[in-house]
């Protein structure tokens, strides 16, 4: 049975990238999965799957996703209460979270027990954002996770980006990457998953996870 | 660890890739979605495309072309030539742009960086400073291909940028572009040195030790060539191969 993909668009960033990206992963993995770019909260309610894009400062993507009628009920009701898989990248990851700092004070879905704080390498020479190819560590959950853990220790994946997600809920960290001390790279729950950094942009790594979470039926 | 980027760059003019291609595999050598294809499956760490006429012929950049470049990208694009504005962002990133290059608008008018990086975030706003050298230690802005001076201190200029919101720098030096003689080290120091933001060293690599001396030597973050990939001297992997035995940390590519 063909699935269908949901991908937010609230106004922000790449979603040709994000859309074009998953279309390619399911047609190499000979899934017959439909992708759809919406902003109608009945679409997302009634998708497979759902993704979370998103380019930009978080406050305004947080805005951007409120100002669409019934959105965040929406994503409520498929997500939390309906358990469907949802992927949240780079600031739709960073909106998993209960609050975010940049700009002012905003808050998040509250999915994920973590803040979203700027990043503050310990190394005064490295340059912010925190931009190009790095590895990731996987953890232990993250290694036990059907989505994460198909990457491998050489996996480099793209980021950009100055904040970052810290968490209370250390449960909730799958990968980490290296940036003047561990920056968060991958979250995830049982439904969940979130990376900071850009897989639509990530080459053949990228692909692979999106793969993988396409497959994924937890 | 953080890797060093190495970014082809498509001059593209009238929607061909100019100074000339010579890849084996290509279809077609002057097409720049042929040439982004091959560059994605090489694995380079990103791509730059710059309409390089746009500006000077006061015309928008070519969004088919652009469009169609970035349907082979699963690597982050810049695309730069004639940005103006907002409008000419947003359309760039519909395209499938992941980031935006400004030159001549930003110039003109600094507080447009600003602007576009509240609007759409520092990462995709880079700001191209082309500089020549004018005195000892001094180098200039130009804009236009370097065909028009601007008065402006390309250091303090580059400093400004950053302050305005620029993500990431993009640094020509015309006295060494298209002459294969290296970076202008010098140049690229001094800016990489003084402000926060990644920059990209670009203009002169003829070798591959070029790129080496520009992140050693010039604290680059990123390198920057074209005629080196395009002619055919060297592959992406050769390139990354010979910075990792140098001692530069680069993403190793598959293939």
């Amino acid at each position: 049975m063909s699935e269908t993909v949901a991908i937010i668009d609230y106004g922000s960033g790449n979603l040709r990238s994000a859309e074009k990206a998953f279309a390619r992963a399911g047609a190499e993995a000979g899934l017959s999965t439909k992708i759809v770019v919406t902003s109608d909260a009945d679409t997302v309610r009634a998708a497979d799957r759902i993704v979370l894009p998103g380019v930009g400062a978080f406050g305004d993507c947080a805005r951007g996703l409120r100002a669409l009628d019934g959105m965040t009920d929406a994503l409520e009701d498929a997500v939390e209460r309906d358990g469907k898989p949802f992927f949240g990248i780079c600031v739709g990851m960073h909106l998993m979270a209960r609050q975010g700092f940049e700009h002012g004070v905003h808050e998040g879905l509250g999915w994920v027990d973590g803040d979203v704080k700027a990043l503050s390498p310990n190394d005064a020479s490295l340059k912010i954002p925190h931009m190009g190819w790095n590895t990731i560590e996987l953890t232990e959950a993250g290694c036990k996770h059907p989505v994460t853990r198909v990457l491998s220790g050489e996996d480099h994946a793209y980021f950009v980006h100055s904040y970052q997600m810290e968490l209370e809920d250390k449960d909730a960290l799958l990968g980490f990457t290296e940036y003047g001390g561990p920056v968060t790279a991958i979250v995830g729950t049982d439904t969940k998953i979130g990376t900071q950094f850009h897989p639509e942009k990530s080459q053949a790594v990228g692909l692979k996870l999106i793969t993988a979470f396409l497959e994924w039926r937890p | 660890m953080l890797k060093s980027r190495i970014i082809p760059c498509l001059d593209v003019k009238d929607g061909r890739v100019v100074k000339g291609v010579n890849f084996v595999d290509l279809v077609d050598a002057g097409d720049p979605v042929e040439q982004a294809r091959v560059y994605d499956a090489a694995g380079a760490d990103e791509l730059t495309f710059l309409d390089i006429t746009a500006s000077s012929d006061k015309r928008d950049i070519l969004l088919d072309v652009v469009q169609r470049t970035a349907e082979q990208c699963f690597m982050p694009l810049t695309v730069g030539g004639g940005v103006r504005g907002a409008d000419d962002v947003r359309k760039l990133l519909l395209a499938g742009a992941d980031k935006v290059s400004l030159m001549t608008a930003a110039v003109k008018n600094p507080p447009v960086i600003s602007e576009l990086a509240e609007k759409f975030g520092s990462q995709c706003i880079v700001v191209a400073v082309d500089a020549k050298k004018v005195a000892p230690g001094r180098w200039e802005v130009f804009t236009h291909g370097g065909r028009t001076p601007t008065g402006l201190d390309a250091i303090a200029y580059a400093q400004q940028a950053a302050a305005l919101g620029a993500g990431e720098i993009l640094l020509t030096s015309m006295d060494r572009d298209g002459t294969r003689e290296g970076f202008d080290i010098e140049l690229t120091s001094r800016i990489a040195d003084s402000i926060s933001v990644p920059v990209i060293a670009s203009g002169g690599v003829g070798t591959l030790d070029h790129l080496v001396e520009g992140v050693r030597d010039g604290h680059a973050t990123a390198v920057l060539a074209a005629s080196i990939f395009h002619f055919g001297d060297y592959t992406i992997a050769e390139a990354k191969a010979h910075m990792k035995t140098a001692g530069v940390a680069v993403r190793e590519t598959v293939g």
